[in-house]
């Protein structure tokens, strides 16, 4: 695949998953056997020094991260690896855990012996629950071999893994909800403080980091920070699994080096829009991303070009949509999606994800009030600023970005012909047959389509 | 603890570290809107309406949930603040029934007071309240969901103060509710309606079961001869309905406006509140000297009063319900007498008696209907009001309680003791207890009456107290179901050091009871705290085995404590509520 890298993925299709021993054959676990010849100190070190951010979505340095578990006093720490994939249209995490999850367990592993936990948790969602057996197993065979357990590879460190479901809600991917999940209640956020890393799983210090950051993290112990900083910006330094999914020719996850321009990500690696096609958006970031025109296309996937463009990295999901879907067909489905995943907990996140969804409704029908644009822009800027946890912060960012950038569509009277002229807007993007090599058509499914298997 | 130094509104401020931003503001005369915050309970933080700026924040803050730190500039007052705090306001309104005029909490609603303060006059959300079916199929409390904001109040105290466990969170999203597991109607759970769940519910979703009706009509009855009584606790909180100085005592009022009503006579719960001491110390002494002679009493003895507290251990801890007192409450046994002694004493059919009460809870229906409570064939108390809905009889009346002249109880009812008023008063059973079982083991008077290490809100409460030279009484006051808990727990364990156990379901006893007027805290608890030992204090008769009229019933009618009769009338039996 031209312009993909492989650092994190680096394993990928070179060993079998299900086989501990082929992948200690190619140099498996070699990062955990680095990192327990070093210190916890040296080991948070070069995590720092790699300045890998949290590929979860908030994007928090992962080496201060450590340091900061490692420092909470105790000695009965968790580590949990949120594997919550719930970000629509993102499926990076499970590619990772298909394809190699030995990286995984050996980044728990390392994470745990960096902050001091003994105990380490996934946390998979429910609807990855076809992944279990394959993450048992491995598991279990790294039991057997001492890469987990009492006294890994004859140290003194010892860490073992616990496989959890989640009962697929969207919100426990926030960390606190996460926990609650875990513990056996509701999912609902926590109030802060106490923190999770003092006072999380069972109320012990606990550490949770994202499938990819973990993943990453046993990559960069494996081949060095300096290895990993050679690809990327100085701000955004190292590779990135994105999720490219929507009306592409070639949807999938793919590992590349932050710095590539959106354009770039569509085109060459996505193959580009299926002939005829025009772009109609993208979004990064899962649902709770914002929404761009073509016009940011050449905006380079770094975290401080996207910010520049107001837009994010977030869980690392690239939704392109083409003029199949309108931007209110869109909105429409992105508000559905909230509707049903919100947890009820906070006023704004409730109810105003259900005042802004009738709203929207009016939209798709065409026949908004005179006040829909303005009540939902208030109700969206309020559920931004006053939700409890971050579901309801980002769950108008679609809606509000979507004002911004196209706003005809919202104009009175002119529903129909507002999507028109953002189209023409956009014809500049048409799938150029240069960007595409082969004439696949793959990536047909429309964002209705994804909408479908979520239901 | 270290102080930390803040603006709020441009004002500089000191406060310990840890304070909130909302208790902070209270102290620069700024009262941030609220309505999941309660000042005796966990932070939730779940409303959202009291979010403000802080400088350097990008996102507003919950007042309520945010701790002050050194150099934190608050801003309250902004447009920004007042647009969102209004349209959270808005959202819930949407969400809510406003039937407002038709609604037991009008003028008495926190959601309404902050329509008030926000100008609410039209918004532009549709309605979209989703209910489910209205819960009044029991004695107690109904509860409707469509009014309900969602804050969580009622739940923290099922869940925490209580730990009873039945108000829960269902579903989630739009769907999300507050109710029993499987939205189950209240009387097919473990529900004990200690209604402290009412207590705290900031609008009109959970609230007594109204019998004012039933109440006016029995007085409009000219068959029925009328009578009513009135709890120890009842007195010291039913001016807060009327405006009245928290704790204020207002008992001759309390009569006066009960005999402008129409009742035929007023009685008072303190004299079978003496009567409930005289049997259940001799129940306890009968249980000690089983004990002395080498036998094996079930102890600890555990009162029986609160109906709350009945509920939960019937419910809960089944297995240990041969530690209950057999006692009935005050409130049955004045019941029973009045279908039985009174009804003799007048000449009247006990059926054309119909017998009110007057009392701080909402438990004391559902115990007033248990099948068991019937005496001279027919139902021992027939209406229990809560304290507000004698607060709603005497205003539709047009009384002006705060002027009103007061006035005296009847008899043969009329005379409590001390000891008897503090029945309101977790630790209160106790302390009576203590002073008639030492004069009746010892023979001699005694000297100092006051028991003050039972005294206080603090949840559980221990004191040993020598009973002439050979009995040392261990007793443990509990009040909150939370605390009964504990307790229980350690008699299950075969681990209670106690005697006597005197549990009262609601924080602070019967005088935080889940009837009485809303806004009650912990501070307001206190007041009528202090009320009661006052009255109790100014008493002449302290200790309820000196009652002049409880000696009469006996000398006259009853017998002794213990008796016959009072086995039969007096007393009862408890069954499991099954699980």
């Amino acid at each position: 695949m031209p312009n993909t890298v492989s650092f994190i993925t680096a394993h990928f299709d070179k060993h079998n998953p299900d086989d501990l021993a082929s992948c200690l054959a190619i140099g498996g676990f070699g990062g955990l056997k680095r990192a327990l010849g070093l210190t916890p100190a040296e080991l948070i070190q070069i995590i720092t020094a790699s300045g890998i951010q949290g590929r979860g979505g908030a994007a928090y340095s992962t080496g201060i991260k450590w340091r900061q578990a490692a420092d909470v006093p105790g000695d009965d720490k968790v580590v949990i690896c949120n594997a919550d994939e719930g970000e629509p249209c993102t499926f990076k995490d499970r590619t990772l855990m298909e394809k190699d999850p030995f990286r995984l367990l050996e980044g728990m592993a390392i994470a745990g012996y960096a902050v001091g936990a003994k105990h380490g948790y996934i946390y998979l969602r429910e609807e990855y629950r076809h992944l279990r057996p394959k993450l048992q197993k491995a598991i279990d065979q790294a039991r057997t071999n001492q890469w987990l357990g009492s006294h890994i590879q004859g140290t003194n460190f010892s860490f073992d893994i616990t496989l959890y479901s989640g009962a697929g809600a969207y919100v426990c991917g926030e960390g606190s909800t996460l926990i609650e999940s875990m513990e056996g209640k509701s999912g609902r956020p926590r109030i802060k403080p106490p923190f999770i890393k003092e006072c999380g799983l069972f109320q012990k210090p606990t550490l949770v980091n994202n499938v990819e950051t973990l993943s990453a993290a046993a990559a960069i112990l494996d081949f060095g920070a300096e290895e990993f900083k050679a690809y990327g910006t100085e701000k955004s330094p190292g590779t990135k699994l994105i999720s490219l999914a929507g009306n592409v020719r070639r949807p999938g996850a793919y590992e590349i080096p932050f710095g590539m321009t959106l354009r770039a990500i569509i085109e060459t690696i996505g193959g580009g829009l299926e002939e005829g096609r025009i772009l109609r958006l993208v979004q990064l970031g899962g649902a709770s991303g914002r929404i761009a025109p073509a016009s940011l296309l050449d905006t380079p996937y770094t975290y401080e070009d996207l910010a520049k463009a107001g837009l994010d990295v977030g869980s690392g999901g690239i939704l392109v949509v083409d003029d199949r879907t309108s931007v209110i067909e869109f909105l429409e489905s992105i508000q559905d999606f909230f509707i049903h995943e919100s947890c009820g907990k906070c006023t704004p996140c409730r109810e105003g994800n259900r005042q802004i969804g009738r709203i929207i409704a009016r939209f798709a029908d065409g026949a908004p009030r005179p006040d829909d644009l303005e009540t939902a822009k208030r109700f969206a800027t309020i559920m931004s600023n006053c939700s409890f946890c971050g579901l309801g912060e980002t769950a108008q960012s679609a809606l509000l970005s979507a004002i911004r950038h196209f706003p005809e569509v919202f104009e009175l009277g002119a529903f129909g012909e507002g999507d028109e002229a953002g189209l023409k807007a956009n014809a500049n993007v048409k799938a150029s047959a240069a960007g595409v090599a082969v004439g696949e058509t793959i990536g047909k499914h429309s964002f209705k389509g994804e909408r479908g298997e979520r239901a | 603890m270290k102080d930390i130094q803040l603006t709020i509104d441009h004002k500089t401020i000191q406060v310990p570290e840890g304070t909130t931003v909302l208790e902070a503001a209270k102290k620069v005369a700024v009262n941030i809107p609220h309505l999941c915050y309660h000042p005796d309970q966990e932070i939730k933080a779940n409303c959202r309406i009291c979010v403000v700026e802080v400088k350097g924040s990008r996102k507003l803050s919950a007042a309520c949930s945010t701790r002050v730190w050194e150099g934190m500039e608050v801003l309250t007052n902004t447009r920004k603040v007042r647009d969102m705090q209004r349209g959270i306001l808005e959202l819930m309104l949407a969400n809510h029934n406003q039937d407002c005029l038709k609604c037991h909490r009008n003028g008495n609603c926190e959601l309404q007071d902050l329509c008030e303060r926000f100008n609410i006059s039209r918004t532009h959300l549709e309605d979209a309240v989703d209910a489910l079916p209205l819960d009044n199929t029991n004695p107690s409390l109904v509860r409707d969901s469509s009014k309900c904001i969602k804050c969580g109040r009622c739940v923290e105290a099922c869940q925490n103060v209580q730990e009873v466990h039945v108000l829960t969170h269902s579903h989630r999203s739009t769907r999300f509710n507050i109710a029993p597991a499987y939205e189950m109607p209240l009387e097919d759970t473990l529900c004990v309606f200690c209604g402290q769940c009412a207590a705290v519910c900031p609008t009109g979703a959970i609230v007594e079961k109204d019998d004012t009706d039933l109440v006016w009509e029995a007085i409009e009855d000219p068959s029925k001869h009328v009578i009513v009584q009135v709890a120890p606790a009842v007195r010291v909180a039913l001016g807060d309905a009327f405006g009245l100085p928290k704790g204020e005592i207002v008992t001759g009022k309390t009569v006066a406006a009960l005999r402008r009503l129409g009742f035929d006579q007023v009685f008072d719960t303190n004299f079978t509140a003496d009567l409930t001491i005289m049997e259940e110390s001799h129940e306890l002494l009968s249980r000690l000297s089983q004990l002395s002679k080498g036998e094996k009493p079930v102890l600890p003895m555990v009162t029986s009063c609160s109906p709350g507290w009945i509920n939960y251990i019937e419910g809960v801890y089944d297995d240990l319900l041969d530690h209950l007192s057999t006692c009935k409450s005050p409130q049955q046994m004045f019941g029973a007498l009045s279908k039985t002694y009174y009804a003799e004493l007048k000449g009247l059919a006990p059926s054309d008696i119909f017998t009110v009460s007057v009392m701080p809870c909402t438990a004391k229906k559902y115990e007033a209907a248990r099948p068991e409570m019937t005496s001279g064939g027919v139902r021992e108390v027939d209406a229990v009001l809560t304290t507000r809905e004698l607060a709603r009889m005497i205003g539709s009346a047009g009384i002006e309680f705060a002027e009103i002249e007061e006035e005296t109880f009847d008899t043969p009812f009329g005379i409590g003791s001390g000891a008897g008023a503090i029945f309101g008063a977790t630790g209160g059973v106790t302390e009576a207890a203590l002073r008639t079982a030492y004069e009746v083991v010892t023979g001699e008077e005694l000297l100092s009456l006051e028991f003050k290490e039972v005294r206080g809100l603090e949840g559980i409460k221990e004191a040993e107290v020598a009973i002439g030279d050979e009995v040392v009484l261990r007793v443990a006051v509990a009040n909150g179901l939370s605390n009964a808990k504990t307790l229980m727990l350690q008699i299950r364990r075969g681990e209670s050091p106690y005697h006597f156990i005197e549990i009262m379901a609601c924080p602070g006893g019967c005088l935080g009871g889940g009837g009485q007027p809303i806004r009650s805290t912990n501070d307001v608890r206190e007041k009528r705290m202090d009320a009661l030992y006052k009255i109790d204090e100014a008493q002449p008769i302290r200790k309820s085995h000196k009652n002049p009229d409880v000696l009469k019933l006996y000398e006259t009618w009853l017998g002794e404590p213990l008796g016959h009769k009072s086995h039969e009338l007096l007393h009862t039996h408890y069954h499991s509520r099954g699980k």
